[in-house]
Parts: C-alpha cells; sequence; structure tokens
C-alpha cells in the first residue's frame, strides 16, 4: 500500500466518520463520541504501557481525576467547560509526573501492583471527600449546546469536538513517537540498561513518559464528563482500567491508530456479547478477549500491517519504531 | 487481652485463606513470570463445585476431596487448552488471556448459580474451643490447620520428590530442564493444576465466613496480592508468612483503630502494597531478582 | 569404526538467518571430535541441532537411527547429554539436586547410585560440596557440575559446547583431563566444540574446522595441528 493508497484510505475514512453525525440516530452518535474519547485515553495509556513498556494497571485513575477537575469545575464554580479540558491536561501531567518518579525504581510486575492498588483504593477516596466529589451520588452536568450558534445538536457538536481533539492529540502522539524523543522512549521498554548506558536519562523520560501519558487520558477524561454529564466514583473502579489495558492490547501495543479499534471493541463488544447472550455476555466477551490474543496477539493493528505487507510481499517488522 | 488473642487466632485463619490464595499465585509467578488474575475466580468456582456435590448429598470430606481433585484436573485442562498457545507470548499477552479467563468464570458462575449468596457449611463443630480462658471459633482454628496441612504436604512434595525437584528446575530454568529431558510444559500444567487445587483450598475454607457468590474472591484476591507482595513474589514461604500477617494486621487494625470502618479495610490492604513496594519491593523474605545483562 | 553421530547436508536457521548451510560431520563409537572455529560459525548451532533445540533439515543419525526431527526431551532419553554453552546449571538448586535432575529420565535406582559415587570420583570437589547451592561455586567447579550432570545420564554421546570459556587454563586442562579419563574408562563418546583449538586438538581423535557455517576442513587432530593456516589462524603461531 504506497503513500497514495495510504492517504486515500485516510480521506475515505475522514469524509466517512465527518458525515456519520448527519445520518446516526442520537445514541449510536453517542456511543461513537464514546469511542473516540476511549481512543484518547487508550492512546494515553498505550504511550506508557506499549511504548515504554511500564504497566499500569491504574489508568482509570487519571481518567477520573480529569472527569473530577471537569465536574467539579462546572458545578463548583461554573467554568466554561472549554477552560476545563486544558486544566485537566495539565493538572495530570503534575500527578502523572509525581507517580511516574517513584514508579521509575519498580519494575514489571511491582509497577503493576503499584497501580492496580492505586486503582483500587481511588474510587473509596472519591467517595470520602464527599464535599468536593458529591460522594457516591456524583455530580450531575448538563449537556453544552454548541457554540458560535451553529446548527448542531449537542450530541453532533460533542462527536465533533471530540473527533478534533482525538486527530490533535494523535497527531501529537504520532511526532512525538517518531523523534528523537520516542526512540528514547522505545529504547528504554527494550532495554532499560543499555538505553542508561547510551546516556538515556531513564529516570527523566520514564516520569514524563508518566505524566504525558496521564494528561492524555485526563483530557479524555474530562471530555468523557462533559459528554456523559454525569460523574460517580463507580464507574471510574478497576475494570475500567483493565478495559483499557484490553483495549491497547486488542488495538495494537505501540500502535497510534490502534487504539481505535481497541476502542471500538471495548465500547461494542460487552453490548453485541448482550445480544448474543442474555446469561452470560461476560463469558462472551471474555472468550472473544481470548481468541483475539490467538489469533492477532499484535492486535488489530498489527494484523492489519501483517496482511499490507504480505500482500506488498514485503517482510513484516521492516518499520523503524514499533 | 482476651480479645486482642482471639482477634489474632481470627486474623490468623483469615490469614491463612490469604496466604493460600497467595501461594498459589506466587507457584505460578515463579514458573511463568505471569500473575495469574484468574487464580480467585478459579478458587471460587471450585468452591461451586463442592456446593453442588454437598448439596446433592454428599458428605463434607468425600465432596472436599472431590473438589480438589477436580479443581487439579480443571487447572491441568486450563494451562494446556488455554494457556499453551500463548505460553512463549509477551507477559501482556498472557495477562490478557488471564483476565479473559477471570471474566468467563464469573459470568459462567453466575449464570449457572445465579448472584445470591448461599451458605457454604464448615466441617468444624459449631462450638467454640475453649483453651484455658480463650474461647476461640472452631472453624478459625480448622481452618488454620487445614492451611497449615497443605502447606506441609507442598513443601514435602517439593523438597523432597523427584517430581517435586523437576517442577522446581523447570520453573527456574526450562532450557536446562529440557536437556535432561523435563518435560516442560507438562510441568508448569502440574503447577497449574496444584495451583487451582491450593486456590481451592482457600475458596471452601472462607464460604462459610463469606458466603458463597461470584464475588466471593475478588476482594480476597487483593488480600493474597497484598500478602504476596508482603512475602515476596519469588518466595513462597513468604507468600504465606504475609498472608498471616496481613490477616492479623487487618483484624487488629479493624478492631483497635475506630475510624477505618469496613470501606477502609480494603485501603489498609492498599497501603500495605504501596509501603512494601516503595520501602522493600523485593518483601520480606524475596530475593532481589538479579538480572545478567 | 562405525559412527555413533551422524551428520549429513544439516542446515539450520534462527527466524530469517541461515546459520548452518549444509555441514556434515562424524563421531567415531568411543570417539572425541572437536568442532572448531571462530565466534560466530555455528559451532553452538551444531550442537543444538543435534540435540533437537533448533529447527534443522538434512539428516542426522545416532547409532543409525534419524534423530532429527525429534524434540530434546526425546533425545535425552537416547543417551545424548548435553553441556551447553554457559553451563546451564540449576543455580538455585544444590549440587546434589542438579545430579539427581542429570538421571531424571532414568529408573534403575542401583546403578544412579553407582554413578553418584563415580561422578563424586571424578570431580571430588562435587562430593565436597554436594549440599551447597549451586550458585555458591566457582566458574569451573560449575563447568565440572555441568559435566557431572550430563554423565549423570548415562549418555552414549556426551556433546560439550565451549567448556574452557571463561576458566583459567590450569582448570581447563583438568576438565579436559577428566573427560579424557570418561572417554577412555567409560567409552562414552564425545563431541566437543571449542574455540580453544589447541586444548581441543590436543584432545580430540578427529577434527572439523567450521566457517561461517561450513565445514572447510576435515580430518586427524593430528593433522590439523600439525597444518599451517590452522596454525596461523587459530593457534596463534
Amino acid at each position: 500500500m504506497g503513500k497514495g493508497g495510504r492517504a486515500l484510505a485516510l480521506t475515505v475514512v475522514l469524509a466517512g466518520a465527518l458525515t456519520l453525525p448527519f445520518v446516526l440516530s442520537n445514541f449510536r452518535l453517542f456511543q461513537f463520541t464514546l469511542v473516540f474519547i476511549y481512543s484518547m485515553a487508550l492512546l494515553g495509556l498505550n504511550i506508557l504501557t506499549g511504548y515504554n513498556g511500564q504497566i499500569s494497571l491504574g489508568h482509570s485513575t487519571f481518567y477520573a481525576i480529569g472527569a473530577y477537575t471537569t465536574a467539579i469545575m462546572i458545578d463548583k464554580w461554573t467554568v466554561p467547560y472549554g477552560w476545563t479540558i486544558p486544566v485537566a491536561a495539565i493538572l495530570c501531567l503534575v500527578i502523572g509526573v509525581l507517580f511516574g518518579i517513584p514508579a521509575v525504581r519498580l519494575e514489571g510486575l511491582y509497577l503493576a501492583l503499584a497501580t492496580l492498588a492505586l486503582g483500587l483504593a481511588l474510587p473509596q477516596i472519591l467517595k470520602y471527600f464527599e464535599h468536593w466529589t458529591g460522594g457516591s451520588q456524583g455530580i450531575v452536568l448538563s449537556k453544552p449546546d454548541a457554540p458560535f450558534g451553529l446548527p448542531l445538536t449537542p450530541d453532533q457538536w460533542l462527536y465533533f469536538l471530540s473527533l478534533g481533539l482525538l486527530l490533535l492529540s494523535m497527531a501529537l502522539a504520532s511526532n512525538l513517537l517518531r523523534g528523537r524523543t520516542g526512540r528514547a522512549i522505545v529504547a528504554i521498554r527494550d532495554n532499560a540498561i543499555a538505553a542508561e548506558v547510551m546516556g538515556i536519562n531513564t529516570t527523566l523520560y520514564k516520569s514524563l513518559t508518566f505524566g504525558v501519558s496521564a494528561a492524555y487520558t485526563g483530557v479524555a477524561g474530562a471530555l468523557s464528563a462533559i459528554t456523559i454529564a454525569f460523574v460517580a466514583p463507580d464507574a471510574f473502579d478497576v475494570f475500567l482500567s483493565i478495559t483499557f489495558l484490553v483495549g491497547i492490547v486488542v488495538g495494537g501495543l505501540a500502535s497510534v491508530p490502534g487504539v481505535i479499534f481497541g476502542a471500538l471493541f471495548i465500547q461494542f463488544v460487552p453490548n453485541y456479547a448482550q445480544d448474543i447472550s442474555k446469561a452470560a455476555p461476560w463469558a462472551i466477551y471474555g472468550t472473544v478477549l481470548i481468541l483475539m490474543m490467538y489469533v492477532m496477539p499484535r492486535g488489530v493493528w498489527g494484523g492489519l500491517r501483517l496482511v499490507f505487507a504480505r500482500l506488498a510481499r514485503r517482510p513484516a517488522g521492516t518499520r523503524t519504531v514499533s | 487481652m482476651d480479645t486482642f488473642f482471639q482477634q489474632v487466632i481470627s486474623g490468623l485463619a483469615t490469614g491463612g485463606i490469604y496466604g493460600s490464595l497467595a501461594l498459589a499465585l506466587v507457584m505460578i509467578y515463579q514458573a511463568t513470570d505471569v500473575v495469574n488474575y484468574a487464580q480467585g475466580e478459579m478458587a471460587m468456582f471450585s468452591t461451586y463445585l463442592a456446593w453442588t456435590m454437598i448439596n446433592a448429598g454428599l458428605p463434607y470430606w468425600v465432596a472436599f476431596f472431590a473438589t480438589l481433585v477436580l479443581a487439579f484436573v480443571g487447572g491441568v485442562v486450563i494451562e494446556r487448552v488455554v494457556i499453551r498457545p500463548v505460553e512463549n507470548a509477551p507477559v501482556l499477552t498472557i495477562v490478557m488471556v488471564c483476565i479473559g479467563l477471570l471474566v468467563i468464570l464469573r459470568s459462567i458462575a453466575g449464570w449457572i448459580y445465579s448472584y445470591i449468596q448461599k451458605p457454604f457449611p464448615s466441617p468444624f463443630p459449631q462450638k467454640p474451643l475453649q483453651l484455658g480462658a480463650l474461647i476461640l471459633g472452631a472453624h478459625d482454628v480448622g481452618a488454620i490447620g487445614v492451611t497449615l496441612v497443605v502447606l506441609v504436604f507442598l513443601y514435602v512434595f517439593f523438597r523432597y520428590t523427584p517430581l517435586g525437584l523437576a517442577m522446581r528446575a523447570a520453573a527456574q530454568n526450562p532450557v536446562s530442564s529440557r536437556l535432561v529431558g523435563i518435560r516442560v510444559g507438562w510441568m508448569l500444567a502440574l503447577g497449574w493444576g496444584l495451583a487451582a487445587l491450593v486456590g481451592a483450598v482457600g475458596g471452601m475454607m472462607v464460604a462459610p465466613i463469606v458466603f458463597l457468590d461470584p464475588n466471593m474472591m475478588a476482594g480476597i484476591l487483593i488480600y493474597a496480592f497484598a500478602s504476596a507482595t508482603l512475602g515476596g513474589f519469588n518466595s513462597p514461604g513468604g507468600a504465606v508468612v504475609g498472608g498471616f500477617i496481613v490477616g492479623v494486621v487487618e483484624n487488629l487494625v479493624g478492631t483497635y483503630v475506630k475510624f477505618i470502618g469496613t470501606e477502609l479495610k480494603l485501603t489498609v490492604a492498599l497501603a500495605m502494597i504501596l509501603i512494601v513496594l516503595v520501602v522493600r519491593p523485593s518483601g520480606l523474605f524475596g530475593r532481589v531478582a538479579v538480572h545478567r545483562v | 569404526m562405525p559412527a555413533v553421530l551422524e551428520a549429513d547436508g544439516v542446515e539450520a536457521s534462527y527466524g530469517w538467518i541461515r546459520v548452518l548451510h549444509g555441514v556434515g560431520f562424524a563421531v567415531e563409537d568411543h570417539g572425541i571430535t572437536t568442532i572448531l572455529g571462530a565466534n560466530g560459525a555455528g559451532k553452538t548451532t551444531t550442537l543444538r541441532a543435534v540435540c533437537g533445540m533448533v529447527k534443522t533439515s538434512g539428516t542426522i543419525r545416532f547409532a543409525g537411527q534419524r534423530i532429527d526431527g525429534k524434540s530434546p526431551e526425546d533425545i535425552v532419553r537416547l543417551g545424548i547429554a548435553h553441556v551447553p554453552e554457559g553451563r546451564g546449571t540449576f543455580v538455585n538448586l544444590t549440587v546434589e539436586e542438579n545430579l539427581k535432575l542429570g538421571a531424571y529420565t532414568r529408573r534403575d535406582r542401583a546403578q544412579i547410585a553407582q554413578d553418584f559415587d563415580r561422578v563424586y570420583g571424578y570431580f571430588p570437589v562435587l562430593g565436597q560440596r554436594r549440599t551447597q547451592v549451586a550458585a555458591t561455586l566457582s566458574g569451573g567447579e560449575q563447568q565440572m557440575l555441568a559435566v557431572a550432570r550430563a554423565l549423570m545420564l548415562r549418555p552414549k554421546l556426551l556433546l560439550l559446547d565451549e567448556p574452557s570459556l571463561g576458566l583459567a587454563p590450569m582448570v581447563v586442562r583438568e576438565i579436559f583431563r577428566i573427560v579424557r579419563a570418561i572417554n577412555q574408562e567409560q567409552g562414552v563418546s564425545v563431541l566437543l566444540v571449542e574455540q580453544n583449538a589447541s586444548t581441543a586438538l590436543e584432545l580430540a581423535d578427529h577434527a572439523y574446522l567450521l566457517e561461517t557455517g561450513r565445514v572447510v576442513m576435515s580430518g586427524p587432530a593430528e593433522t590439523l595441528r600439525k597444518d599451517e593456516g590452522i596454525r596461523r589462524s587459530y593457534l596463534g603461531y
């Protein structure tokens, strides 16, 4: 698939995405908006886990911080929702770096455990600080109207907003990961000791990566609060963290476009599983997950790359950053 | 003072259960570098099987040992059928498969048995034991006893039998093991079988306390993680000791520190995990893994 | 004398990379054959091919039977013991446990006990350290343990991969002396892969020279030792 072919495919997909809001029902639109939001969250996690090799089982924490930042700012201080997004990003960046610094010392399993503990503690902490967070009841928000009097329904506007922010974050991420920083990040994943010996400041990169990853996921969380117009502690539990992890593995570790497939998976497969079997929808989900690991262990994106490589009769895996 | 001892014994009882599950986790981790997140659900499912047999009229101990056999076979089958295709895959892939397993088992249990809590019998008498001035729950003491029996059995097995030696070798150095003729794949399967068996014991000991439902083991899994972290993920003995410590601390903190209600009990376990990881990641008894560069 | 091991046209690859391009060699029954070559020549791969740890094409016969395509676990049970590069000892197990594992596939208890005595006879230092954890042994002792473990199989054929690596010359001489003793007293055939050409050529009857995956020279060890080209390239004088 040459450069021309790829550009054509992208244009088609983009055109499709832009016309969907005028064709789909509100509910479907809402689902696709969530897909974009999840994609952003998955992008954050993928930068940390896929590209940098730090496994996080607690990314729901940053998603929640973003969501609650937005909710509290809108609810308590009537800040316009637009401003809450950069605030969420910066806040999560800082917290991410602060968590990342001690995390540098933890390897694989232990980092997974630490993040798991963090993710588990969060709903309880959220419930504890009732005055700010509204406790178990959560905070209710209202969906914003389209700005500048554009002829769009709130759902359509949120769709475009999320899509726009997603494309922006994918472009930023791609840029970051393609250059020297990206190579350093991947080098740390592949062999931290060798990277250190080559002069890469692993502590700096690892904690910054944590921060950047948290920021992306935090922005996704902020958007989710605006889109769903409601936040409650139990939505941000460990299962959400695990769902994010499932998303990046299914979509393809260390791939930027793959996150969209991952988001589609985590948004729609549980729904369809329920249609297939009222009794055991999660059994279907689990089975699909396991089968995906057998058939496409490098995720959907990895599988697609193999297919394209075979079509072009090039051995797969000739990319530099992968 | 009596309350103190009673809480300690009670804590040791639940601690033994945490330790059993932690042991199962550590066994599989040592052999495969993978944490089997489905360990709790496998134990829960085994306990449901026991419940089915007891409900059908089988005497407790017959059902108990039958469940151990079924759990063992189940563990072996799961490893050979579900895990084997991804045995050499990167860790995250195997973790995904374990998560898939977790979700499937919980879902099937809910489907077959519903989510309503069921009582599970204890093989130990209802009457409390009296040791001097102490009054101890018979089930608590019994649970500690059963945990210790399982541990002794495992210790003897791994230390003194050729098969146990082969399993240890396969876990430490699969390549050299093949060179002496050990069929490493089957050793892995046996490891999973034993881990499932140990988990089943834990499940059957805890069910009378917390009642049987598909969510039963989820909370316990967290405590098991705390136990294994405290004891050290590469120390089976440490995991069990860690379990006892976590159980006792949990009980004592719950009794004597007033503002920690049942909600924050979980936070105590989590705080323990984080503290251990920051202060001494390899745990009390674990060895710092030295990697050849 | 019939050959206990015969390889013909063996090719082996790691993924896309072809390492052996049609290698052929033989080990005589009760003989010692050595395969020499520089780093990267494919010597370790050759031994891996014999014990089934790498995918190969071509034929490999052990005592007349084809073993190419069999798994390592099965090949071990036929009587081939491999002492890998880097020794491959079970470092967290004791000396005695390591030796027990060497005899894992055997059922004859009485003979295994005899072999323990025999092995402690060849390597008294192992007898002294039998309850010690293998990681506490020195490099030379670990090499001895690796060879001893292989002997516990009562193998017909012993594969040795660079036993001199990282060891002091005195220790190397001692180990090679013991290997010769094992060969002469027990009749164990030996296939020795070595970079240390001079010591290997002193020990072996027959030698092959491997260069980037091909046999470029072969003959009696005596002849190769005297050869100009070999002397210059591999013996350094």
